[in-house]
């Protein structure tokens, strides 16, 4: 799935950005902190920022492909406000934690690894938790969800939905 | 501009200001000779150095850490010492680097002062990436002046008129700090343009990390200042003649850096006087662990790692037995208990097998298999490999694969040799230290704890009790039927009628442990073996 920038919303970011890049970009090995700066204000490295990035600095964007790839801390989609993390430990996988992953993936439209458009949930699959006697167990952000049912998704994701 | 009568201006404004307070918050002994040590068994035990002001002066402030002889030693060098001078004081003091190969400084510094070149420059490598090792971060934190006092008298030594400071973004509360005191020296005019009304100019940039272990890899940590990936180069120059930007460039790691203002204050036979003939001074270390008293300890090289885990360290916790203490990280390796009385410096720790590494220490007692840990470290190399080369890429896997199913209770006759010529392969053939002493983990551990390896793969027993797939929970008969295991087994396989003692079925158990946690505690019937 695309994710797709919103230009206007980050109007004003992208102006502090540009400044940014003005100032840095007669340094020598500007692309590291230009990269760094532009994962601080949007969350994320969006396509066009990057396109703006090889622009600006005169650096192909394959090469800043390459650079953004190899560093742990650079994403190329943002996280959303809520992090639901789906244990896929044993225990939890032998009581269905597949389907209930399925389910949530269902109800959000994105899979695993994804965020959703209006940036509220990412999905995320992880090792055991450590809760098998609680199994299946999702969490969302810090909150932890035992024996989640199919059923009872919709209600968890509500939850946060009408928070906002 | 700052003159050395400003310098002492400070200091005798600032001294009575840092006295008072340490006796108000009574943390500290102020020493006759006007040295301040922190108070407490644990601190009084240890000789700091490079830790000297932790704990004792403002980090945010310049005029504390002036106040306790700060910047002295560079303006000293400046009005009184030739570069040769300072030099030869280096190579004299046999300061090895901290980093973790124990490079002489000096012999590093004078590489770069001799090749003639338009810009040098100065790097301090703050991108402390071992698992469990945190004495950079501390440094940085509490004493950021002392890195930049280092840097600054390595600048003039060699010709260098800019540093570097590639510090991990994980570590943003050094970050913060180190942008204070870059700050602060600058208005001071300790850091710019003539300094100390000379013809010597320093200045400092900070540069971040992102997140990747190998850049603190000398050639990869250039490659990622240049901007580029941060993949380490083939060693066809020495960083010494042709380093960052193709320039002259001489990288020392934080503790390094934070040695040498010390060593001119106090003098060349005074650092000689401290730890052993070839590895002189003091040495930091993050203990960590399963000891009694965790924390870093600064102690003099040669000292016996006994001293320092039960001496410093209290010995192992809850009165457990010691089985081995791991250095030098995922670079390191294991020392058994029959080893402990080992010096800890350079040369000892190699002639066994480990490193001396950064710094890590960390304490491990009977219930940590040794197999798993090498499978953690392995996990870890992995994960960090870069990939250029393949040895490191490809081998590093293999050998995972090969641990990962020798604790699963998957391991099969001959696994202990493919890992070995594994082992030889990859330390010999790698590009660079991260894949060279990827396998050190392995070898330690199959040459001190081999025993532990057969009982994985043969009797497919984890003799520590730690690999999950190889423990069995089992009902004793103090069971008294109540039910709660079965309740709590998330898969089911527990049965057993009321008040009859139940049983678990062991090929369809995941080993969570759930039903140990569910017995009552006054019956405790569920046992783990």
């Amino acid at each position: 799935m695309e994710f797709k920038f919103d230009v206007e919303k980050n109007k004003d970011n992208i102006e502090k950005f540009k400044l940014f890049i003005e100032e840095h970009k007669d340094m020598p090995g500007a692309l590291m902190p230009v990269l760094q700066e532009a994962q601080n204000i949007f969350g994320y490295l969006p396509l066009e920022i990057l396109q703006m990035i090889s622009r600006k600095l005169n650096i192909p964007m394959s090469e800043i492909y390459g650079v953004a790839t190899f560093y742990a801390q650079f994403s190329f989609i943002p996280k959303g406000k809520y992090i639901i993390s789906v244990c896929l430990g044993t225990a939890c996988y032998v009581k269905g934690a597949q389907q209930i992953l399925e389910e949530i993936e269902a109800q959000l439209g994105i899979k695993a690894g994804y965020t959703t458009p209006d940036l509220l949930f990412s999905i995320n699959s992880c090792r055991c938790v450590g809760d098998c006697s609680k199994a299946p167990v999702i969490l969302v952000n810090e909150d932890v969800y035992p024996k989640v049912t199919k059923d009872e998704v919709k209600e968890i994701l509500d939850k946060y939905r009408s928070e906002v | 501009m700052i003159t050395v009568e400003r310098l002492r201006e400070i200091k005798e404004k600032q001294r009575p200001i840092l006295e008072a307070r340490l006796k108000e918050k009574d943390i500290a002994t102020i020493n006759e000779d006007g040295s301040i040590v922190l108070k407490g068994e644990y601190y009084e035990r240890q000789v700091r150095i490079a830790l000297k002001n932790c704990g004792i002066i403002d980090p945010y402030n310049i005029e504390d850490y002036i106040a306790v002889d700060g910047y002295s030693a560079l303006a000293d060098i400046l009005m009184n010492k030739s570069r040769q001078e300072i030099i030869d004081d280096m190579k004299a003091s046999n300061l090895r680097g901290r980093g973790g190969a124990g490079f002489p400084t000096g012999r590093k510094w004078e590489e770069a002062f001799k090749y003639d070149a338009d810009q040098k420059y100065m790097i301090c490598n703050a991108d402390e990436g071992d698992p469990g090792a945190f004495m950079d971060r501390s440094i940085l934190e509490n004493d950021p002046h002392a890195v930049l006092e280092g840097m600054a008298i390595g600048g003039y030594a060699v010709g260098a008129s800019k540093g570097f400071i590639y510090v991990r973004a994980e570590y943003p509360l050094a970050v913060k700090t180190l942008r204070v005191a870059i700050e602060q020296a600058r208005e001071l005019g300790i850091l710019g343009n003539n300094i100390f009304g000379t013809d010597f100019s320093f200045d400092i940039e900070l540069r971040l990390g992102s997140g990747a272990f190998v850049c603190g890899e000398g050639t990869a940590l250039i490659e990622s200042i240049e901007g580029k990936r941060g993949m380490p180069r083939t060693k066809v120059f020495r960083t010494a003649h042709k380093g960052l930007w193709q320039k002259p460039t001489i990288i020392n790691n934080v503790e390094t850096y934070a040695n040498v203002p010390v060593i001119f204050q106090k003098g060349v036979d005074w650092f000689r006087s401290i730890g052993t003939e070839k590895s002189p001074g003091t040495k930091v270390f993050a203990l960590v662990g399963k000891v009694e008293n965790a924390g870093l300890v600064e102690v003099p090289m040669g000292m016996p790692l006994r001293e320092i885990v039960y001496d410093i360290g209290g010995g192992v916790q809850d009165g457990k037995k010691f089985k081995a203490v791991q250095t030098g990280g995922p670079s390191g390796g294991c020392i058994p208990a029959d080893l402990i009385d080992t010096p800890v410096d350079f040369e000892s720790l190699d002639k066994i097998g480990s490193i001396m590494g950064s710094g890590g220490m960390v304490v491990m007692d009977e219930e940590t298999c040794m197999v798993d840990i090498a499978r953690f470290f392995l996990d870890f190399t992995v994960e960090e490999s870069c990939g250029k080369c393949v040895p490191c890429r490809e081998g590093t896997k293999r050998m995972l694969e090969i641990l990962e199913n020798i604790v699963a209770g998957k391991g099969e006759e001959g696994d202990i040799e493919k890992l070995e010529r594994l082992s030889d392969t990859i330390s010999s053939a790698s590009l660079c230290g991260l894949g060279q002493t990827a396998a050190n983990p392995v070898v330690t551990t199959i040459k001190y704890f081999r025993d532990e390896y057969e009982a994985h793969i043969k009797e497919k027993k984890c003799p520590a009790g730690s690999c999950q797939a190889l423990v069995q929970y089992f009902i004793t008969e103090k069971c008294i039927g109540c039910g709660a295991c079965a309740r709590a087994c998330p898969v089911g396989c527990i049965s057993g009628d009321k008040k009859e003692r139940h049983v678990i079925d062991q090929d369809r158990c995941i080993k969570c442990g759930a039903c140990m946690e569910a017995c009552p505690p006054k019956v405790s019937a569920v046992v783990r073996r």
